[in-house]
C-alpha cells in the first residue's frame, strides 16, 4: 500500500514539474504559446520568440534545482534537528555565504555571478563547520539542541558583522542587495554547471540516509538501539543540506521559505516517512520555486518580482491551509 | 543459579563526562529469564542498562554477548540480537502506530531492499502480541500511555532479539497499566523464551514478574539472586537505607516490602486481606 501511495504521489508531483517547466518557458514579460515553446524544444527555431524561449530555459532548469534542493536540504536540517520548523539556514549557512559575499565586494572588490558563488560556498562552508564543531562539544556530541543553539547563535553574530561591513559603504550595499534578494534570473549553464556537482551529491546522500533518519526520528537512543550510527549519520545529513543549501544560495542568494515550509507541508500531505518526504520535498520545492519565478514575471511586468519574494507570499497562505485542514481530520 | 555466560559485563566501569557512575561491575544475566535492577535513584541503574545496550561507551571493562565484545558487533548485526527500549523515546508528529512498529525493522533492511515479506509478518505479530492490530492505522499521538507503551514495545518486538533491555518500561503508566505491560512482557518470555532485562522502580512488582534481581548502589552490584534471596529486610536496608518490613504477596506468595518511615499511627481495626 505504502509503495502503491508512493508511486502515485511522486508520478502526480512529477508531472506537476513538467507542467511548471512549460509555463516557465511561455509565461513572462513576454507570453508566448505553448505551442511554439513546443515546438522550439523540438526542433529549435531561429524566430525572437524562440530566442526568448531558450534565454528561459537556464533559469527555468536552475530555479527546479534550486527548489528541490532547498525542500531536500529543509527536510534533512528538520530531521537531523529534530525541529520540525528548522530552517536549512539553521546552522547559518545563508548568513555565512552572505558574510564572505560582502567581505568579497568590500575588500576584494568582486563583482561577477561566478565569483559570489565561489566565495558564498566557502562562506557557507567554513560557517557550517565553526557551528558543527561548536555544537559537538561536551557530552553527548552534536545533540539537536546543541546544534541548533550554536547554528542561531552563530547567525546572529555574523549577520550583524554583514551590516558592519555593509553599512558605512554605500556601493558595497547596492551590489549585494541584488544577490541578497534571492533571485533565478541570474542563473547561466556556467553557473548552474559549477553547483550542479554539489546539488546531486547532497541529493543523493539526502535519498540515501531517508531510511536512517527515520530511525533518528524516534530519539537517538531508539536509533542506536537499531543500529544506526547516529553521529555518522548526523554529519552526513548536516553535510548534505549544508551543499545544498550552500550551493544554491551561492548562485542565487538566500531564498527562504521553501525550505521551511516545503518539508513542513509534505509531512502534512504525506505522514512522517522520510523515504516519501525527501523525495516529495524536491519535487514540491521545484514546484513551489518554479511558481513563484513565473508569478514574479506575471506580477512584475514590464520588470519582474524575484522570486525569493515571492515565494513567502504564495507559500504562507498555502501552509496554513494545509495546516488547518489537518487539524482538522486528526480530531 | 549457575548460568553458562552469555549476556554478561565485566569490570565494567562508566558515566558521563568524567562522573564515574557506574563503578566496577561484574554481571552475568540469565539467559531466557526477566531480570530487574533495582536501586535508589541515581545508583546507576539506568547508566548500567544503557552501557550494556551500548547507548554508553564503557570507561573501562566490557560488555560480552556470545562471546563476543559488542563494540565489535557491526551495529546492524547487534541490533539484530540486542533490542532496546529506552526511558523517553520520541514520538514523530502524525507518525501511525504500524509506521512506528516497523521502524524496529531497520537492522533487517538496506538501502536497496525496503521492506519484504518476512519485514510484514514480522510487524504484523508484533501487533498482535501486543494486543494492538485494531489501533494499526491510528495516530500514535491519539493514544493513552498505556496503549502508546504497548506501541513501543511492539516495535521493540518486530525487531525479532533474543534479548530485550527495557529502561523503566512502566514509568508515567498508572497501575493498572504498569501490571499489563508486565503481564505482556512476561508472556514474551515464557512464549519466545526472550530475556528480558529491564529497570524498574516499583519493588513490589519486580519482586512478583522477576526471575532475577539485581540490586545496584552507588554504582556497585551489592546483591543478587532470586526475589526471595533480594527482598529482605537486611538487604533492603542496606540497598535504599529504609527500614521495611517483609511480608508475602497475598496474591502470589513472592516477598513484599511494606516501608516504615517515621510518621505512621498503627490502626486498631483488623484489616483483613481477601486471600
Amino acid at each position: 500500500m505504502m509503495r502503491k501511495k508512493m508511486i502515485l504521489m511522486i508520478g502526480a508531483s512529477s508531472l506537476g514539474i513538467i507542467l511548471c517547466f512549460a509555463a516557465s518557458l511561455a509565461f513572462g514579460s513576454r507570453n508566448i504559446s505553448l505551442d511554439t515553446v513546443l515546438h522550439t524544444l523540438l526542433a529549435g527555431g531561429s524566430s525572437f520568440e524562440s530566442r526568448v524561449i531558450r534565454e528561459r530555459i537556464p533559469r527555468t532548469v536552475f530555479s527546479i534545482l534550486a527548489g528541490a534542493s532547498l525542500g531536500v536540504s529543509g527536510a534533512l536540517m528538520q530531521a537531523i534537528t529534530r525541529n520540525p520548523v528548522a530552517d536549512p539556514s539553521i546552522l547559518g549557512v545563508n548568513t555565512g555565504a552572505s558574510l564572505f559575499v560582502v567581505s568579497g565586494i568590500a575588500f576584494f572588490h568582486i563583482n561577477s555571478a561566478s565569483e559570489y558563488i565561489w566565495f558564498a560556498l566557502a562562506g557557507a562552508a567554513v560557517t557550517a563547520i565553526f557551528v558543527y564543531r561548536i555544537g559537538s562539544m561536551g557530552y553527548g556530541g552534536a545533540t539537536p539542541i546543541k546544534l541548533a543553539l550554536a547554528g542561531t547563535a552563530t547567525s546572529a553574530a555574523l549577520s550583524s558583522l554583514v551590516s558592519a561591513v555593509i553599512l558605512p559603504r554605500t556601493e558595497v550595499m547596492n551590489a549585494f542587495r541584488f544577490w541578497q534578494v534571492g533571485s533565478v534570473s541570474g542563473a547561466t549553464w556556467d553557473g548552474i554547471r559549477i553547483i550542479a556537482p554539489f546539488l546531486a551529491a547532497g541529493l543523493l546522500m539526502g535519498i540515501f540516509l531517508a531510511s536512517a533518519l527515520n530511525a533518528m526520528a524516534l530519539g537517538d537512543d531508539v536509533a542506536t538501539g537499531l543500529g544506526v550510527r547516529t553521529g555518522v549519520v548526523r554529519l552526513i545529513g548536516a553535510l548534505a543540506g549544508v551543499l545544498l543549501c550552500g550551493a544554491t544560495t551561492a548562485l542565487a542568494g538566500p531564498i527562504g521559505f521553501v525550505g521551511l515550509m516545503i518539508p513542513h507541508t509534505m509531512r502534512l500531505l504525506c505522514g512522517a516517512d522520510m523515504r516519501l518526504v525527501v523525495p516529495m520535498s524536491a519535487i514540491g520545492g521545484a514546484i513551489l520555486l518554479t511558481t513563484s519565478d513565473i508569478l514574479g514575471r506575471l506580477i512584475g511586468t514590464p520588470g519582474e518580482l524575484e522570486a525569493g519574494i515571492v515565494t513567502a507570499f504564495i507559500g504562507a497562505p498555502v501552509l496554513v491551509s494545509i495546516a488547518m485542514r489537518a487539524k482538522v481530520r486528526s480530531l | 543459579m549457575k548460568q553458562t555466560p552469555y549476556f554478561t559485563a565485566s569490570s565494567l566501569v562508566a558515566g558521563y563526562d568524567k562522573k564515574i557512575i557506574v563503578n566496577n561491575i561484574d554481571i552475568i544475566i540469565p539467559k531466557n529469564k526477566i531480570s530487574v535492577i533495582i536501586g535508589a535513584n541515581a545508583c546507576g541503574k539506568s547508566t548500567l542498562l544503557k552501557t550494556m545496550a551500548r547507548l554508553i561507551k564503557p570507561v573501562s571493562g566490557e560488555v560480552i554477548l556470545d562471546g563476543k565484545q559488542i563494540s565489535e558487533i557491526a551495529p546492524k548485526q547487534l541490533a539484530r540480537k540486542l533490542g532496546l527500549l529506552p526511558q523517553s523515546p520520541v514520538v514523530p508528529e502524525g507518525i501511525t502506530v504500524s509506521d512506528l512498529v516497523s521502524r524496529g525493522r531497520f537492522p533487517y533492511q538496506s538501502f536497496l531492499k525496503g521492506m519484504g515479506k518476512k519485514d510484514y509478518e514480522a510487524v504484523k505479530e508484533a501487533l498482535d502480541i501486543m494486543g494492538i492490530t485494531e489501533l494499526a492505522n491510528r495516530s500514535v499521538d491519539e493514544l493513552s500511555g498505556g496503549q502508546r507503551q504497548r506501541v513501543w514495545i511492539a516495535m521493540a518486538l518486530a525487531q525479532q532479539t533474543d534479548i530485550l533491555l527495557l529502561d523503566e518500561p512502566t514509568t508515567f503508566l498508572d497501575i493498572t497499566y504498569q501490571v499489563e505491560i508486565l503481564d505482556l512482557l512476561t508472556d514474551l518470555n515464557q512464549k519466545r523464551g526472550t530475556t528480558i532485562v529491564m529497570v524498574l522502580h516499583d519493588i513490589n512488582l519486580s519482586a512478583r514478574y522477576a526471575d532475577y534481581i539485581f540490586a545496584v548502589k552507588k554504582g556497585e552490584l551489592i546483591s543478587q539472586g532470586t526475589p526471595f534471596e533480594v527482598i529482605t529486610e537486611e538487604q533492603m536496608k542496606q540497598v535504599f537505607e529504609l527500614d521495611c518490613a517483609v511480608i508475602k504477596d497475598p496474591v502470589s506468595g513472592s516477598p513484599f516490602i511494606v516501608p516504615k518511615g517515621r510518621h505512621y499511627v498503627m490502626v486498631n481495626e483488623s484489616i483483613e486481606i481477601n486471600e
